[in-house]
């Protein structure tokens, strides 16, 4: 019995060991960026000897450099207004459309589905030339509504909170159809409150993919003005691209909000992102 | 609508097309006539400026299968995912498998493994160009050596190959965490008894049974690495001597549609890539009723 648990011991060891040097490589580049964006330009490439730390003072002012030369104040609102439009959207439409497929008997129903099927096998890129067209033609270049465009409706949202519907037990609506209860009467106070999570899932997702995307941001919002948080670091790194500590001072704004609301809401973050069934 | 509805279903049928409405327009707005347009665009030179396309018939798909850098970034697409996928799901799957367990300081792991999953590519990819940097980077200061990370082809592919593994981790992990709670616990047991080592009930017991979340992975991840485009885009100087060896198909298709403006040959860039993944989804389709272990 003793060495079953000398071996119990020694597994515990050799699975920290493990997790503790994965941690650690997951974390280097964040602590890069951070210490980097601390440095003078100076320090950031002065190799020998080789400084891991700064060693003239931390440098919190690249910080606010950074901030004020390109703007960060702009970048955010744009990202949050694109974020915010966005998870609407894709709630509003998704909450509906998620019922009606999951709960009440249509014409075409089974057809209709098909299509959200069909386009969310289909790579994104396919559809990204004529969104442009379409935003162009309508005058919306280097407008938040272009940024929002592609994501006004969500087949993957109308995916998600149909079987969020689906898996409500039956009788629940049926004993309010019996009341006489309409079928919005029914949707809004029954039926819509108990898919919450589903919710809370899909703004997640739709949020971070948001943030997350550089393609289109680059295509609709060239103007530096105009733009979100990614495709801004891709302009700055066109201009910036040898000033180390201004580029990781910027990388580190870019990341700090989401990571810190990540680190808050860690449980329902994992899960959203989860659902998303590869589509980050 | 049939006549021999109640007005009772009469009811709840105009309902449902009424919601699904706003979804359905949006969708043939914004995908599928999107995707006709793309077909229809593949087909057409775009003119000066963006204006007046005229049809050419397959004179762009010609010049599209005729182009070396088609080939080569569709190999270079490959070549990514022949590095994220599987070093992807398979470190993923050992920390899984070790997160599984009652472990010390098993969430606060698991927080700092997704981590990158929450960062915008864009920062990622512009942090890593820095570690890689050949006269000032950490990796070449701290192992003493002068390897160009990104500037040598021969490496440059393996070197983004690496930062979208270490994207991924996270990510693939917490599914395949899902996966094992799914496995009755009472297989190990009866396993242990029967005196089966940890690594024999791995292979014999977790593989088997996780082997459903294990491909469902395995195939996003196919389909997402053959898409990637903002490593190539961050990391990739336009003047860097290894582009051409790393460029994706997307990348490719960036360029020649917005850089370049040549939105007919980018459509035909993007056909080839829908046929390519719709080729794969189809093998993928057939390995998966011979590989999958079903209960």
């Amino acid at each position: 019995m003793k060495s079953a648990e000398a071996n119990a011991t020694r597994n515990k060891v050799l699975t920290q060991v493990v997790l503790i040097i994965m941690a650690f490589i997951m974390l280097v580049p964040f602590a890069w960026m951070i210490l980097t964006a601390l440095k003078t330009n100076q320090e950031s490439i002065s190799v020998n000897p080789f400084y891991i730390l700064p060693h003239g003072g931390w440098h919190w002012e690249n910080f606010a450099t950074v901030w004020k030369s390109y703007n960060f104040v702009i970048l955010y609102k744009n990202t949050l207004l694109m974020i915010f439009f966005r998870v609407v959207c894709a709630c509003l439409t998704a909450t509906m459309a998620g019922y009606a497929f999951g709960r009440l008997k249509f014409p075409f129903k089974k057809f209709l589905f098909t299509l959200v099927l069909v386009q969310m096998m289909v790579p994104s890129q396919i559809f990204i030339i004529p969104q442009y067209l379409m935003v162009s033609k309508m005058g919306m270049l280097n407008t938040t509504f272009g940024l929002v465009w592609p994501g006004i409706v969500t087949a993957f949202g109308t995916y998600l909170l149909k079987t969020g519907y689906e898996g409500l037990p039956m009788d629940l609506e049926e004993a309010a159809n019996i009341d006489g209860c309409s079928v919005p009467g029914r949707f809004l106070h029954i039926m819509m409150p108990l898919t919450r999570s589903s919710m809370v899932s899909l703004g997640i997702f739709t949020a971070v993919f948001a943030f997350k995307d550089l393609m289109w941001p680059m295509i609709v919002c060239t103007n530096a003005n105009t733009t979100t948080l990614s495709a801004g670091l891709a302009k700055m790194q066109g201009q910036y691209g040898s000033e180390y500590p201004t580029m990781m001072a910027a990388a580190t704004l870019a990341v700090l909000p989401m990571v810190i609301i990540y680190v808050i809401f860690q449980k329902q973050f994992v899960e959203g992102i989860a659902t998303s069934g590869g589509k980050l | 609508m049939g006549k021999n509805l109640s007005p009772k279903e009469r009811t709840e049928a105009k309902w449902g097309l009424l919601f699904v409405a706003p979804t359905m327009i949006g969708l043939l707005v914004l995908n599928f006539y999107p995707i006709f347009n793309t077909v229809y665009q593949s087909f057409c030179k775009t003119g000066d400026f963006g204006r007046g396309n005229t049809f050419v018939g397959f004179a762009n798909y010609q010049k599209v299968f005729a182009a070396a850098e088609t080939w080569q970034s569709l190999w270079n697409t490959i070549k990514y995912a022949l590095i994220e996928v599987p070093f992807g799901v398979i470190i993923a799957l050992l920390l899984a498998v070790l997160l599984n367990k009652k472990v010390a300081g098993r969430s606060v792991y698991r927080t700092i493994f997704f981590l990158p999953m929450v960062c915008a590519p864009a920062a990622v990819a512009m942090v890593w160009k820095w570690l890689y940097n050949t006269q000032f980077g950490l990796l070449n200061n701290v192992f003493h050596t002068s390897v160009a990370w990104i500037s040598d082809p021969k490496v440059a592919w393996i070197s983004i190959g690496v930062i979208g593994v270490w994207s991924i981790i996270g990510y693939n992990m917490v599914l395949f965490i899902g996966g094992l709670q799914e496995i009755p616990g009472d297989y190990y047991e009866a396993a242990s008894i029967d005196g089966a080592s940890g690594i024999r009930q791995f292979f014999n017991i977790t593989v088997p049974l996780l082997s459903p979340t294990t491909f469902f992975i395995v195939q996003t991840r196919i389909i997402g690495a053959l898409t990637v485009f903002d490593l190539m885009f961050m990391v990739m100087d336009k003047t860097n001597v290894a582009l051409k060896n790393v460029q994706s198909i997307v990348y490719l298709f960036y360029q020649y549609a917005f850089t370049n403006g040549n939105k007919g040959y980018g459509a035909t860039l993007v056909m080839l890539l829908l046929a390519f993944i719709m080729i794969v989804t189809f093998i993928l389709q057939q390995a998966e009723k011979r590989i999958v272990y079903h209960n």
